[in-house]
């Protein structure tokens, strides 16, 4: 399967230089042509590729054989209806399916050349290099906004400067809006804040991928927009993975949208292609709110 | 629709609310009168007895002269329900960590969940009995009766207790939490120390109070593993005196004087519990402003 070459999420091979500034993929896995909108990333962030990737809930096969990639530095929005598995995917991303009693996949995630799953892999350095944010905003209720931000250095035992947690707010848009009352509690926000405080607290630790699990459906249209937009300035720094069952949000926040029926890719390509002139008909009777 | 106003509230409707108004305040009126009339009586009977020299004194034991005050009483509740409460608390939260964190839906969890809810409802001289049998007849530790073995009594009574709450206030804690934490690249157990439990402190607070206050007033596993005595002592090899016991062995006796005491070290102990609890909502409150 996977050779024992030096692979940055093994526990005992410690990486020597830092990951960043990072060697652009020499041949991305799926070259996505888009048309050029883009500044140029700040930071190039690393891709995501799933390889037949399968999963189950007990004996319930919820993800069939899913081979899909996310480039670096772009947005991909995965759609699809109700319980066909999207959650699913970002969440076997980051290795966080396993936590669920009874739930287990197999197959292969590469996060540039590294395996997600490969023998050895520490789970911790998984999730430090791909970040989560949930549908709901579940800032920890016992700590201040500091150090909410500041939770994700700290449990992983690092040490935490000021500035790393302003830089975090500031990435999150959140900045100018709490820089006053930092030592206040973080459930003290609103929705749309608290859901902007978990995205600091994701960013905080660096992460060269971000997975969005429908991160604005519990959020007014305000609190939406803003988090959308934020979308578009974080592609600058990681690569962003959102899940989402709203396709105008799919249609205004990705770079690319791949759709899921019943746990199986459909379609996936440039997010216009998919809204507009989709190559297999059920992508179509889904966008088009024919069904799901 | 046409304009058709709303219809007023119904006359039946207006008089089911009063009724049900008016039994949702009669019965509460119903519980509190007991725990009124319990407080009244204890510090009209109680209060006499105060003095300084009351918590000061050791009770003499002698029937005619100065019955004494209940220095030893309060020295012996404090240290057997202390000691009791260090071993207690650790070992119940750890259980309880394990039930809801580790062992959650394991067949081993519900035998324990199981064997946890017969031991809460064990009455509390079948530990006393257990203790007895066990450390004091078999002179453990170079003793018969001793505060050690009151502690353990009190230790095995508390700690279904505070099992328990703890659980239940640990299952509370929403799993989003956890996801968040797991999500970060935290492992586990500081998760669970991190998170959870800092979550969780006002009710496993609340929880291990409740014991406390169970324990400083138990009697009956007291009587034969520390036994009653007058004199003080702070070695927990050494026989120590309690205040329930010492209420049990002097509101038995015929002499008001001592009748009195009794009233007094019962005042003494509802005021003890009464100034724990506020003092740990007080650091409680201090505690999440910070």
């Amino acid at each position: 399967m996977s050779d024992p070459a030096p692979n940055a999420l093994r526990r005992d091979v410690t990486p020597p230089e830092p990951i960043q500034p990072h060697e652009p993929p020499v041949a991305p896995a799926r070259p996505v042509p888009h048309a050029g909108q883009a500044a140029p990333p700040e930071r190039l962030a690393r891709a995501v590729t799933v390889e037949r990737l399968n999963a189950w809930y007990g004996e319930q096969h919820s993800i069939k054989d899913l081979t899909l990639s996310f480039a670096p530095n772009k947005a991909t929005a995965l759609i699809g209806p109700s319980g066909s598995g999207k959650s699913t995917v970002v969440r076997c991303i980051n290795r966080m399916h396993e936590e669920i009693p009874g739930a287990r996949a197999g197959g292969r995630v590469l996060l540039d050349d590294d395996d997600v799953y490969g023998p050895g892999v520490d789970v911790v350095a998984v999730r430090r290099a791909i970040g989560m944010v949930f549908q709901k905003p579940n800032p920890f209720p016992t700590m201040s906004i500091f150090d909410n931000v500041a939770a994700g250095l700290r449990l992983t035992s690092r040490k935490v400067g000021r500035d790393q947690v302003e830089r975090a707010l500031r990435g999150a848009g959140l900045w100018e809006e709490v820089k006053d009352r930092l030592p206040k509690p973080g459930i003290g926000l609103s929705g749309g804040q608290q859901q902007r405080l978990c995205i600091a607290r994701a960013l905080a630790v660096e992460p060269d991928v971000l997975l969005m699990d429908e991160p604005a459906s519990a959020l007014d249209p305000i609190s939406t927009l803003k988090i959308e937009e934020l979308v578009e300035e974080l592609k600058a720094r990681v690569t962003i993975v959102i899940v989402t069952h709203n396709m105008q949000q799919a249609a205004r926040v990705a770079d690319d949208t791949a759709f899921l029926l019943d746990g199986e890719l459909v379609e996936v390509g440039p997010t216009e292609k998919i809204f507009t002139n989709p190559d297999d008909s059920r992508t179509e009777e889904y966008v088009t709110g024919k069904f799901g | 629709m046409s304009a058709v106003g709303f219809a007023p509230i119904s006359a039946r409707r207006r008089r089911v609310d009063k009724l049900a108004r008016g039994g949702v305040a009669l019965l509460t009126a119903l519980a509190l009168v007991p725990l009124v009339l319990i407080l009244y009586y204890l510090v009209r009977q109680g209060i006499g007895a105060i003095s300084i020299r009351f918590f000061t004194s050791d009770p003499t034991g002698s029937f005619l002269g100065d019955p004494g005050g209940i220095k030893s009483a309060i020295v012996g509740t404090l240290l057997m329900v202390g000691l009791a409460t260090v071993v207690a608390v650790p070992v119940g939260v750890g259980v309880a960590i394990w039930l809801v964190e580790f062992g959650r839906g394991s067949k081993l969890a519900h035998a324990v969940r199981y064997f946890i809810d017969v031991m809460t409802g064990v009455p509390s001289i079948v530990f006393g009995l257990f203790v007895y049998i066990t450390l004091v007849l078999g002179g453990v530790g170079g003793s018969s009766f001793a505060g050690w073995k009151g502690s353990v009594a009190l230790g095995l009574l508390m700690l279904p207790i505070v099992t328990r709450s703890a659980e239940v206030v640990l299952l509370l804690v929403p799993d989003a939490l956890r996801e968040a934490s797991y999500a970060l690249g935290a492992p586990r157990w500081k998760t669970v120390f991190r998170i959870v439990l800092p979550t969780a402190l006002p009710g496993i607070v609340t929880g291990v109070l409740l014991a406390i206050a169970r324990a400083a007033g138990e009697t009956a596993p007291l009587l034969f593993t520390a036994a009653v005595v007058n004199a003080t002592a702070f070695n927990y090899n050494d026989r120590m005196n309690s205040l329930p016991a010492l209420i049990f062995q002097n509101v038995g006796q015929a002499q008001d004087r001592l009748v009195t005491i009794a009233w007094g070290a019962a005042l003494t102990l509802v005021a003890m519990i009464l100034m724990l609890t506020l003092l740990a909502r007080l650091i409680q409150r201090r505690s999440r402003l910070s």
